[in-house]
């Protein structure tokens, strides 16, 4: 069965390629389902090909699968292989999965698009190339999905290409995540260079014997330049926010629920390189508190729907790399899988929003749509509380664990506890705030919006969401770790960080976070539920200055403008306009100028008469003779 | 006392440079593209000449060897130099090459 | 003795061909000059028991060659006397500058000594050109070790390529005809007869 494993990957691809070639000839709702189909036969191929991991959770012998498909580049340790193991057979499940649900919800949502064929082959490369980059067995072929993943998000930002905006928040994309993966790249470099392979097998078996903690720390380090690059962490985050200028399911899809957690995951396959290494842990996990906490800040000034949840993404995957960071695996993979579920339903919640106000995001211009949207409204309620932390949903579960992982880890990790709890506390906030704003109080829509419920091909994926969101958290309850033990195989020989055992202390911990986001939730109902208009401006007027801030990311992306754009578009132009036009050019030019002036010289010699030439010739015998008088021969 | 006059390798030389610059002066001097290709047979015999007298003071066969090659390349240079005056003049009217100068840079 | 009465004869009557081949105004004489010439020089080649070359001599050179260019002029038209006066203004003197410069500097390598027409020791063994030394010596391929046997053998293959080139050549150039304005584009089997 592991044996064919190459089909998950291979069935979307041959969607996509199905897509790129019949697309558009087929038609509208037609080419969705060659799309649809490819992407559910992945899931369930997964489903069945993880069976004995899920049978057999918990016992230490589960099978770990190495499928050879051919010798790639052998130099290089890098074999084409997959790797079938319970991490990535989770991240298979999710990328599928999830996709498989966005997929069908982008039937609905890109209705009447001319590009409707195009965007289904985009999504379907991307399943393919995200699924390449989970199941590879060694970094090259990691990193082969790593960029597959960045060009399909390249081109999914800027689908809508005529829109300037669209077409820059693409090329921001792609060159930001340069910058990170230059570190990867580097990181590669040095660990071929300490192990002579770069595959799995062999690097991340025991590297203790092979790599002191020094080495350990900077390839540790430099893998975090990479994941924060793909995963929007400080200080590279700026590009996420702007992505949200694609269609709404693609930021569900890749800029919430699986493109970005791929930093996660490469941490986490990691982690035997990470625990060589206190100080790159401690550095992953301050970046990550860092992220979570200025990105919480930032989402609740946000007016925009989107980019609320899109710094709300930052600030999840900030909760992410807190929990890797201490050697909080399962914890961090935990709250990757629940935030996939419960994020993919807020950002399609959100799009049925957007779709139902005629592609209005301004929450401002919003509000009152409990009545108008019922089961957009239900579902994103549940969401909310679930990100909100709110028991029994997934996100309490999840977000719990991480913060006990954290609390428990103790010393310097306290505070980043603390900052992770005030983290909960903002994102309960900003959530409510989202909520009131869009679903309560009365209606602030634009003349001549008639807001409607979406069509049912959208509403059934946002309740099979809603439903999982339910549910999914009691699959790693402190009183039952079913995840934890699914994941055993993979990180047995690594130290991981666990919730505390102590039952009162969990308790104690868990009450506090839960508080924390009730408290968010409150303040956010006495400011924008409950409050009048007046009220609420005089409230915020209070506030004015750090709103400012806040409103504006700090202006983080006006500090990269001035130090770096605007420096290199000087460069560039000095390049172009002076280095290339005047001195590169003029020696070109001046090459050509010298050889025409030479050549109108001695253009007189070609005079076309034969005789002349003859003469020429006879000359040239006169030299050579002239020169044996004088030289001898 | 001119029984004793032996003819040398480099009487037959010095008569071979004497030919050789016959026919480069009328390649030099003559307009007309017939009388220039005879010129050149006449430069072409010239260094026959030497070949032969040389193969002789050497006792060498390969002087004569090469001669026959010069002939062969001759008699090919002749047959194709004589089609291209041949349709020249049909386009042209005239076997003067002071009137053929398109070529000129 | 003998030699020397052969060497003044046929070298007057060889530089006088020559010269009348410059000089002639009517490229008729010019032709009957130069066929004087080889046949001076198949004497001479012959002296020097290069019998095969003479024999080749007269029958290509003074045979197929002049009689081609006999033709030619024929062609080209008898009656056309050519103008000896030169059109370009400093071809004659700058000729006559470099020929003479040459002709001096020659001289003086010989005058001083710093030139020898032959530089050979002793007294060389005789070669006689008869046909079947000069087709041994072109044809013959020997044993494979023996390399001095066979090294006239590609130069003669060579040659043999040469002429076909040379042949087909010749016969496209008599074939073409610049094709006027107003003439439909020929066809793919355009022969002489179109």
């Amino acid at each position: 069965m592991t044996g064919y494993l190459w089909i998950v990957i291979v069935l979307p691809l041959a969607g996509a390629l199905f897509n790129h070639f019949l697309g558009r000839r087929i038609g509208e709702p037609r080419a969705a389902g060659p799309a649809i189909l490819a992407v559910l036969g992945s899931f369930a191929f997964a489903a069945v090909a993880a069976r004995d991991f899920f049978i057999s959770a918990g016992s230490s012998e589960q099978a770990v699968a190495v499928v050879h498909l051919f010798d790639w580049i052998p130099g290089l340790g890098a074999r084409a292989e997959l790797l079938w193991d319970p991490l990535s057979a989770t991240m298979t499940l999710v990328v599928t999965g999830v996709g498989a649900l966005i997929h069908i919800y982008s039937v609905g949502y890109m209705h009447g698009d001319p590009r409707f064929g195009r965007f289904f082959t985009y999504l379907n490369l991307f399943i393919a190339s995200m699924l390449i980059l989970v199941l590879a067995n060694n970094f090259a072929l990691l990193f082969v999905g790593w960029e597959l993943v960045g060009l399909c998000s390249y081109l999914l930002i800027s689908f809508w290409y005529t829109r300037p905006s669209a077409a820059a928040a693409g090329k921001k994309a792609f060159v930001v995540n340069r910058v990170g993966d230059f570190g990867f790249m580097v990181a590669l470099m040095i660990i071929f260079l300490s192990f002579g392979t770069l595959s799995y097998t062999e690097v991340l078996h025991d590297p203790g014997t092979v790599i002191g903690a020094g080495t350990a720390t900077a390839i540790g380090l430099l893998l975090l330049v990479g994941a924060a690059g793909k995963s929007a962490q400080l200080p590279l985050h700026v590009w996420l926010p702007d992505a949200m200028e694609g269609p709404t399911p693609v930021s569900a899809l890749i800029h919430a629920a699986t493109m970005v957690t791929a930093g996660v995951y490469m941490v986490a396959r990691c982690a035997a390189i990470f625990g060589l290494s206190d100080v790159a842990g401690g550095v992953v996990a301050t970046v990550g508190a860092l992220t979570a906490l200025l990105a919480a800040t930032i989402a609740i000034a946000q007016r925009d729907i989107k980019r609320v949840l899109a710094y709300s993404t930052i600030s999840q995957l900030g909760y992410m790399f807190m929990a890797v960071g201490v050697a909080g695996y399962v914890a961090g993979l935990f709250h990757l899988v629940t935030h996939a579920v419960f994020k993919a339903l807020l950002f399609l919640g959100a799009g049925s929003v957007i779709h139902a106000m005629a592609d209005q995001q301004d929450m401002n211009r919003m509000g009152g749509l409990r009545r108008k949207l019922p089961l957009t409204h239900a579902t994103m309620l549940i969401a909310t509380l679930s990100i909100a932390g709110i028991p029994p949903l997934a996100g309490f579960w999840s977000k719990d664990e991480i913060l006990a992982v954290m609390f428990y880890a103790g010393g310097y990790y306290t505070v980043l506890w603390a900052v992770g709890l005030v983290t909960a506390l903002l994102t309960a906030f900003y959530m409510a705030r989202q909520y009131f704003m869009v679903f309560s109080g009365e209606g602030r829509w634009d003349e001549g919006v008639d807001p409607h419920e979406s069509p049912r091909v959208m509403t059934v994926p946002l309740v099979i969401l809603g439903a999982l969101t339910l549910v999914i958290g009691f699959v790693n309850t402190p009183f039952r770790l079913s995840f934890e033990h699914f994941l055993d195989p993979v990180f047995h020989s690594v130290p991981v960080a666990h919730a505390p055992e102590d039952g009162f202390l969990l308790a104690a911990l868990a009450l506090v976070s839960v508080a924390a986001g009730l408290v968010g939730i409150l303040i956010a109902y006495l400011i924008y539920g409950r409050a009048s208009e007046e009220v609420r401006e005089r409230l915020l007027g209070r506030v004015r200055r750090p709103l400012m801030a806040w409103e504006h990311g700090y202006w983080i992306d006006d500090v990269y403008g001035k130090v770096i754009v605007e420096p290199g578009l000087r460069i560039a132009d000095w390049s172009a306009g002076v280095l290339d036009q005047r001195a590169i050019d003029g020696l070109v030019n001046g090459v050509g100028v010298a050889v025409r002036r030479l050549g109108a010289r001695l253009r007189p010699l070609q005079s076309g008469f034969v005789r002349a030439y003859g003469s020429l010739l006879a000359a040239g015998a006169l030299l050579v003779v002239g020169w044996i008088v004088v030289r001898g021969i | 006392m001119i029984e004793s006059v032996v003819v040398t390798p480099g009487w037959y030389m010095t008569l071979a440079a004497v030919l050789f610059l016959i026919g480069s002066g009328g390649l030099l001097l003559r307009n007309n593209a017939l009388v220039m290709f005879m010129s050149v047979e006449l430069m072409l015999n010239a260094v026959n000449l030497t070949f032969v007298a040389a193969a002789r003071a050497h006792g060498d066969i390969g002087g004569q060897m090469a001669v026959l090659f010069v002939l062969v390349v001759a008699a090919a240079e002749v047959a194709v130099g004589l089609a291209i005056i041949v349709s020249i003049f049909r386009t042209r009217r005239t076997a003067s090459v002071d009137e053929l100068s398109e070529l000129s840079g | 003795m003998v030699e020397l009465v052969i060497f003044v004869l046929m070298g007057a009557v060889t530089l006088a061909g020559a010269i009348g081949v410059v000089r002639a105004r009517n490229p008729v004489y010019g032709a009957m000059g130069l066929m004087a010439t080889l046949f001076a020089l198949a004497v001479f080649y012959v002296v020097h028991l290069a019998h095969f070359v003479a024999v080749v001599q007269v029958i290509v050179y003074a045979g197929a060659v002049i009689t081609l260019f006999l033709f030619v002029i024929m062609f080209v038209g008898v009656d056309r006397a050519e103008d000896l006066k030169e059109k370009l203004a400093v071809q004659r003197p700058v000729a006559l500058i470099v020929l003479v410069g040459v002709v001096v500097l020659a001289g003086v390598l010989v005058v001083t000594g710093r030139f020898d027409w032959v530089i050979s020791s002793g007294e060389p063994p005789v070669v006689r050109g008869t046909i079947e030394e000069i087709g041994e010596n072109l044809i013959s391929i020997g044993s494979p070790s023996d390399r001095q046997a066979s090294r006239w053998l590609l130069p003669f293959e060579a040659t043999s390529l040469l002429l076909i080139v040379a042949a087909v050549g010749a016969i496209a150039l008599a074939f073409y005809r610049p094709r006027r304005k107003d003439e439909p584009p020929a066809g793919p089997d355009t022969g002489p007869g179109s």
